[in-house]
């Protein structure tokens, strides 16, 4: 029997407070004791992207992090996204566009569009967009509709940015 | 729950990482960024009784330069090198090897020393700071504090000569000259996959433009970082014309013992490898006329 330790942390906005064990890992932290499900976990060693959150801000494979890393950190995933029943631009846009089919690997790949839109706002070229997906594999729809969603979700956010302004 | 059960101490000073390291002995483990341990422990192929996590020791994310040198925290992450004004000012050549590693949601976590600690022969550090001839800073609680040079630390695929209880706490670089190039190169299957060859070169040109010092590092065509001394010195003096690159290519071919592997023929891997050397070379040479007041 490994240590346990008491941790507490933000997720999704919320103060948290568990005790786990340190071999714990994060992505299951978040979906067993937290019941937040839509962080789904693919391959468990990092290769595959389903399970990326936001860690402070910044993406991280949550299958790659302890729990008892998290103490103290703010953690956003998939469910911080839509408002009630609006949903998040990237995840509009991912519907219209049929940038999904099972669906399984969106959640990381919406929380690393978040990070990649919030850095660069409005983001268009296709070679970019790639690239900033090169990490979560999707064996399904083969990415062009992927590509075309976050070229219609950074417009529309970019415009509501300017609206507001 | 994957990993075997470990007990997990996050001290928050390194002394007490280094006494806990020299109290656990060898079942213990130093977590850094965890982007190559993690997996290991998820499948099992590492079980450590103790993990000792470096995230919460302060100030070794430290980025500083002291006179001629720029001096790195171990803990210094990937997206940090890639961006970091004084990396970016001073050894250009490490942010741009730090891009090439992965994707960005492993370069947010992962670590300059957890990759140098890691010692993958693959890896884009170690390459890119045998180029830059830094110097490792290795502590431990009980001897004295080792300063060493990129050939003394890395000893073979995924080995280094770092004792259990010691930690890599520091690289040193010396800054190269104003008006040096740079380039790191690599080549990969797809875009963040390990490379089948990768080069970092420097390179200085002097008041007739003809090259006045080269340097030459890969990864990825044998067990620890390539330097390649030989060819630096063939570089020496020389035009920085077509023929000069393309006995680059021809030499590292020649110099490379690369073996077959899944990924590739040696025959192939020595091609590339020939191939990364010279671009990296010419991108380098390119970088030091952009340099040169007009």
């Amino acid at each position: 029997m490994g240590s346990r330790h008491r941790i507490r942390l933000v997720v999704n906005g919320a103060a948290v407070e568990r005790e786990v064990e340190g071999r714990f890992l994060l992505a299951d932290f978040l979906r067993s004791d937290l019941e937040l499900t839509g962080t789904h976990v693919g391959c468990e060693h990092g290769v595959c992207g389903a399970c990326t959150v936001l860690v402070d801000g910044a993406p991280a494979r949550s299958c790659l992090m302890l729990a008892v890393q998290a103490d103290g950190a703010r953690i956003e995933t998939v469910e911080s996204l839509a408002r009630g029943d609006e949903l998040h631009p990237l995840q509009q846009a991912f519907w219209e566009s049929h940038a999904l089919q099972c669906g399984f690997c969106t959640p990381g790949m919406l929380m690393t569009l978040v990070y990649v839109l919030r850095e660069r706002p409005g983001l268009d070229d296709e070679q970019e967009i790639r690239e900033a997906l090169a990490g979560n594999l999707c064996r399904c729809t083969g990415y062009q509709n992927v590509v075309d969603a976050v070229r219609l979700a950074a417009r529309r956010m970019r415009e509501v940015a300017e609206t507001d302004r | 729950m994957k990993p075997a059960p470990f007990d997990y101490y996050a001290p928050g000073a390194l002394d007490e990482a280094l006494a806990l390291l020299e109290r656990l002995g060898a079942g213990a483990q130093i977590l850094a960024g965890g982007q190559s341990l993690v997996p290991l422990l998820n499948m099992r192929l590492a079980r450590p009784q103790a993990l000792v996590d470096l995230n919460r020791v302060p100030g070794l994310a430290d980025i500083r330069r002291e006179a001629s040198e720029l001096v790195l925290g171990a803990m210094v992450r990937h997206l940090q090198l890639e961006r970091d004004p004084l990396v970016r000012a001073h050894v250009p050549l490490l942010a741009e090897a730090a891009g090439h590693i992965a994707h960005v949601q492993i370069r947010t976590r992962g670590t300059l020393g957890g990759s140098l600690a890691t010692a993958a022969p693959a890896a884009e550090l170690p390459a890119a700071v045998t180029a830059l001839e830094a110097r490792l800073v290795v502590r431990s609680a009980s001897s004295v504090t080792r300063t060493l040079r990129p050939a003394e630390f890395f000893a073979g695929p995924l080995q280094t000569t770092l004792a259990a209880s010691e930690v890599l706490v520091e690289v040193r670089v010396p800054i190269p000259e104003p008006g040096t190039g740079w380039a790191f190169v690599e080549f990969t299957r797809r875009r963040g996959d390990f490379a089948l060859a990768g080069a970092a070169a420097l390179a200085r040109l002097d008041g007739r433009g003809h090259i006045a010092g080269a340097r030459l590092a890969l990864c990825g065509v044998g067990d620890v970082p390539l330097r390649l001394r030989d060819v630096e010195r063939i570089l020496d003096g020389a035009a920085p014309s077509e023929s000069a690159l393309e006995r680059i290519e021809v030499e590292v071919r020649a110099a490379v013992a690369a073996r077959t592997d899944l990924q590739l023929s040696a025959e192939s891997r020595r091609e590339v490898a020939g191939v990364m050397a010279r671009r990296a070379i010419a991108r380098a040479l390119e970088r030091a006329r952009e340099a040169r007041p007009a």
